[in-house]
């Protein structure tokens, strides 16, 4: 929070200020000091917020028309599509909602991995958005089971049935996630509770991670701490409001060519067809954001190890602000680390392409190497670089690189009379 | 503030709301609209009823878009006592000839318009319709004769297909 204080102008205002301080609140919001460096990969916090506020919003609207009975749980969602005012765009929305806001949750976890963002002071920050993001994931897989399609039905037989992989009580587990012994309508209906409540614990979690955030302030492209307010800073209205609509606009572009032209490609024909216990898919694949981490479970001959594999590789990310030793924040300091950085965005890419393979022959061993590489960078790669790495020299303000002209070492010497500027 | 003159970054400001505005409401609007009545309960807004059994000075009950319809084939008094109501005396004056096109059969949204309760059959001062619920009494043709309720009884859109089926709707 900034420091100062803050008194609104008007008496009703003052009085009250005094007994909530809401006024306080939105001015701190406006006059947030941001680093004035940041660029449009910063934006995706904003694009964020307002995936998750879409989100509730078609959500509470399909609510109102979902039945969640296994028996009418299909029906009532081609009657959105048909019957209901607008039905098909809002469910469309909501569908393509969660592709979008993976896509950007993505882009805003390796904006972090790129520029440090996870380091000290910010560790709390990182560690609430990975929760974040398991919960995404635990709202999307649930969110998928609702529609009662093929694909539904044994997603969610595959997903639960991964408990069974605990030793002795697993089989006991999954029996009381179902609420009886094979997915049926008790499991709908308690999945459709758990899918309402997720995105309101998540909202609460932005709260916080955003709270968070706030006490340190932003990290920027150089990685480096800047004094606030000052000439390294703009308040974050205007500036960053401009910045970030913008990039919302732009994003709102992509979210609406989905919704409107191609509704369907991120989804499974199958799904249109009524769950039928009976039958299972021939070619069963999880939506494209879980793809990687599918490639990670089936790459383990071994039932419990693949989920242990599975869940550490999500996991692991937590223990990263200790894993990465390097004191640089960002890449662009970091000549060896950036390499190693392009290297782990192409092996999640092509882990989550032979996700959506079939695990044999050449897919199997490529899974399996991108699956120990995928380790082998956090366990082994990051800890050493940070000690090995020669890194390049950090500029001491986002001004200073201009004002004197370089980043090279005699002006890191001269520091004193560009900071006291 | 004496310089009047419109600025390019004011229009660019008022365009700019303009067309947010254009698309807020292009987006608001089906979230709202999709709380008005769908396409499948729109389908079910007129319905046909059999009246061949109904015995004069009977009334049947038939529901028509989730309300109760009464459908009364009256008996010559009852028609006569309609039809001698002074229209002076009524607190929402209407004709019976104008409440019931044929004479014989009055078709009735079976909703009290005070708040919506279902008047009781042949109970009420007057011998038509009395609503337990706040006390209104309506005569023979439905109209209101005593009580807090501000109107007649609705007549709803209907019309007789055959001798003895009505559509209502």
């Amino acid at each position: 929070m900034s420091e100062h204080e803050y008194t609104p102008k008007s008496k009703v205002g003052k009085w009250f200020n005094d007994r909530l301080p809401l006024l306080t609140l939105a001015n701190h919001l406006t006059d947030y000091p941001t680093p004035k460096n940041l660029n449009y990969w910063w934006t995706f916090g904003g694009i964020l917020t307002f995936c998750l506020i879409t989100q509730i919003v078609t959500g509470l609207v399909l609510a109102m028309h979902y039945i969640a009975h296994a028996d009418l749980a299909f029906g009532s969602v081609e009657h959105i599509m048909r019957d209901v005012n607008y039905g098909w765009l809002i469910r469309y929305i909501h569908a393509n909602g969660a592709s979008m806001f993976f896509l950007a949750v993505y882009i805003h976890i390796f904006r972090s991995l790129f520029y440090g963002s996870y380091k000290s002071p910010r560790e709390i920050i990182w560690i609430i958005g990975i929760i974040i993001y398991l919960l995404m994931m635990a709202a999307a897989f649930l969110g998928y089971v609702l529609p009662w399609g093929q694909m539904s039905f044994w997603g969610a037989t595959v997903i639960t049935n991964l408990f069974s992989a605990i030793p002795l009580v697993g089989e006991g587990i999954v029996t009381w996630l179902w609420g009886g012994y094979s997915v049926d309508n008790p499991t709908l209906t308690r999945f459709f509770t758990l899918h309402y409540l997720i995105p309101f614990l998540i909202l609460g979690l932005v709260v916080l991670h955003i709270w968070a955030l706030h006490v340190p302030g932003n990290n920027n492209p150089i990685g480096i701490d800047i004094q606030k307010p000052s000439k390294d800073t703009v308040p974050f209205h205007p500036y960053i409001v401009i910045k970030d609509g913008f990039a919302l606009l732009m994003f709102m572009i992509v979210f609406a060519f989905f919704v409107f032209y191609t509704p369907n490609i991120l989804g499974h024909a199958d799904n249109y067809i009524e769950a039928n216990p009976l039958v299972t898919p021939a070619h069963i694949v999880p939506e494209w954001y879980l793809l990687p981490f599918y490639a990670i479970l089936r790459s383990v001959p071994d039932k419990l190890l693949g989920v242990i594999a599975m869940l550490s590789a999500i996991l692991i990310l937590a223990a990263l602000p200790w894993l990465d030793t390097s004191k640089i924040r960002s890449a662009v300091f970091r000549p060896l680390y950036k390499q190693f950085y392009w290297i782990l965005v192409a092996d999640v890419l092509i882990l989550g392409y032979v996700g959506a393979m079939p695990a044999e022959g050449l897919y199997l061993l490529i899974a399996r190497v991108a699956t120990a590489y995928y380790f082998l960078h956090f366990l082994v790669i990051l800890p050493v670089l940070g000690f090995k790495e020669r890194t390049i020299p950090v500029p001491l303000s986002i001004t200073e690189p201009i004002l004197a002209g370089s980043t090279n070492l005699a002006t890191a010497k001269n520091k004193d009379s560009i900071i006291n500027q | 503030m004496s310089e009047k003159k419109t600025k390019r970054r004011d229009f660019l400001f008022t365009a700019t709301y303009a067309v947010g505005a254009v698309g807020l409401g292009a987006t608001v609007w089906p979230m709202i609209d999709q709380m008005n009545p769908d396409a499948s309960v729109k389908a079910l807004a007129s319905t046909e009823v059999d009246i061949s059994s109904v015995n004069p000075g009977n009334t049947i009950t038939v529901l028509w878009r989730g309300k109760p319809v009464f459908i009364r084939r009256r008996t010559l008094e009852e028609i006569a006592e309609a039809k001698s109501v002074k229209l002076e005396n009524l607190k929402h004056p209407e004709k019976d000839e104008d409440r019931a096109k044929n004479p014989e059969w009055l078709v009735m949204l079976g909703v009290c318009t005070h708040l919506g309760c279902v008047p009781l059959d042949q109970k009420g001062d007057y011998n038509g319709w009395f609503c337990p619920c706040h006390g209104s009494h309506y005569d023979i043709s439905g109209r209101i004769r005593k009580g807090p309720a501000p109107t007649n009884m609705e007549i709803p859109k209907y019309e007789f297909v055959d001798a003895n089926t009505i559509k209502i709707g």
